[in-house]
């Protein structure tokens, strides 16, 4: 199990979601994903790009200063 | 044992494309859906640019469909195949910039390479005849089946039954009987059918499904081009096209003006790549200069600037000029009057 993170900022949606996906095809189920996004639209696609995919969110957190968001997925089995 | 047969199907985010999806699923075939973003979609980033709209809720139509379905989505990212297509449609232009049938035919030879390569069986769209004035004909949707390679592996469930039989139908895979024969523009079956199905909070997309279908954004698309003398461009290009009012005072460059603060936030992701104006006796937008600007424009385009500060109307507005470079120059100046500002600038 190992650990990743994906710099999505700037990228308007479904930009994010495309990166993430693409990134997740690389990765093992168990590893984990820690998107930073910039557009708040992230916040609904990411996780539910991931239910429909069976990964799970583990957590988004919110930063106030920068208004961005990173959206933590668990890898599901394929 | 039968083989299970696999079908990946168009998904848009709109309703037909969910119903198609659906009837397919209901003849017990394995569906994923596909979306391609060609940069120019409706859905997404719109959305995330002016403040009004950061407030409404937000969701992927497409991923929607999809949840609501049940099945898998696969968004793939088309922009740069997708330039050929506008740039030099085989079929031409709708009413506006939108070359929907080369267009469909594009997403769909997209689809059967997908289908190819993943072991898919056909190809399912929620296209109905009669539905569009352009790519939804009988004609031209025999143009879709052909040109994208599709051919008799390509099912659209909502009017199969006015369509040839496909594959699916001669082997046997899928019943044309629980199929359905739409035709036209009226919506009441789709919603009938939709209704059948327990679907409610569908979207209804008004005209298409892209910018290029919208009159103002196709206008300032031409007008870039134009301005360019070449149709190549950037994804920066066809984002910055949907934000700000564009003002074009001299054929080589143009201001775009931020409208209002979730605007100019996300503009200022592109001060590195412009000159830019911002207002520094009061408050105002971020105004970007794409094109190269002579040192005899400072004037208009500063006092175009002042135009769309909050001091518009007094005799002195205090701006500041941003060069790539790096120069930082202020410059106190009159605001243009409205009057001063000839309608034909606005693009
Ligand atoms: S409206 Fe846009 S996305 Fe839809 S078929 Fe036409 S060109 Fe393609």
């Amino acid at each position: 199990m190992s650990q990743h993170t994906l710099d999505a900022r700037r990228l308007l949606c479904p930009l994010p979601v495309i990166r993430t996906q693409n990134a997740a095809k690389k990765l093992k189920p168990g590893d984990t994903l820690a998107v930073t996004c910039s557009d708040p639209g992230a916040e609904s696609d990411i996780p539910a790009w991931s239910r429909i995919h069976g990964h799970k969110v583990l957590e988004i957190k919110h930063d106030r200063d920068t208004d961005e968001l990173v959206i933590t997925i668990e890898i599901g089995e394929a | 044992m039968t083989k299970q047969r696999k079908a990946v199907a168009l998904i848009s985010g709109g309703l037909d494309s969910l119903l198609a999806a659906k009837v397919m699923l209901e003849q017990g075939i394995h569906v994923e859906g596909i979306n391609f973003f060609t940069g120019f979609c409706v859905e997404g980033h719109t959305h995330a640019i002016r403040k009004k709209d950061r407030e409404k809720p937000k969701r992927n139509n497409a991923l929607w469909s999809a949840e609501q379905l049940g099945i898998k989505l696969h968004i793939i990212d088309v922009i740069d195949e997708y330039k050929d297509v506008l740039i030099n449609p085989k079929y031409g232009y709708g009413a506006n910039m939108n070359p929907c049938l080369d267009c469909k035919c594009f997403m769909v030879s997209k689809a059967r390479q997908w289908a190819e390569e993943n072991d898919f069986d056909f190809i399912i769209t929620g296209e109905v005849v009669g539905q569009r004035p352009m790519s939804q004909r009988r004609d031209t949707m025999n143009i879709v089946s052909r040109d994208s390679g599709a051919a008799d592996i390509l099912v659209r469930p909502l009017c199969a039954k006015n369509l040839p039989a496909t594959k699916p139908e001669t082997e046997g895979w899928i019943s044309r009987d629980k199929m359905y024969d739409f035709n036209g523009r009226g919506r009441k079956p789709q919603m009938a059918l939709a209704n059948e199905f327990g679907f409610t909070d569908y979207a209804q997309p008004a005209g298409g499904c892209c910018f290029l279908t919208d009159e103002s954004y196709a206008k300032k698309l031409v007008d870039l081009w134009d301005a360019r003398s070449s149709r190549e461009y950037e994804m920066d290009d066809i984002m910055l096209l949907k934000v700000g009012r564009h003002i074009r005072p001299k054929p080589y460059f143009k201001l775009i003006v931020g409208r209002e603060d979730g605007e100019n936030r996300f503009m200022n992701g592109y001060r590195k790549q412009f000159d830019y104006i911002t207002t520094v006796s009061c408050p105002g937008p971020l105004v970007l200069i794409d094109g190269e600007m002579q040192a005899e424009d400072v004037e208009i385009a500063t006092r175009l600037a002042a135009r769309f500060s909050k001091d518009k109307n007094s005799d002195a507005v205090t701006v500041c000029l941003h060069l790539r470079d790096g120069t930082e120059k202020e410059l106190t100046v009159t605001p243009l009057r409205n009057e001063q500002i000839p309608q034909e600038w606005y693009v």
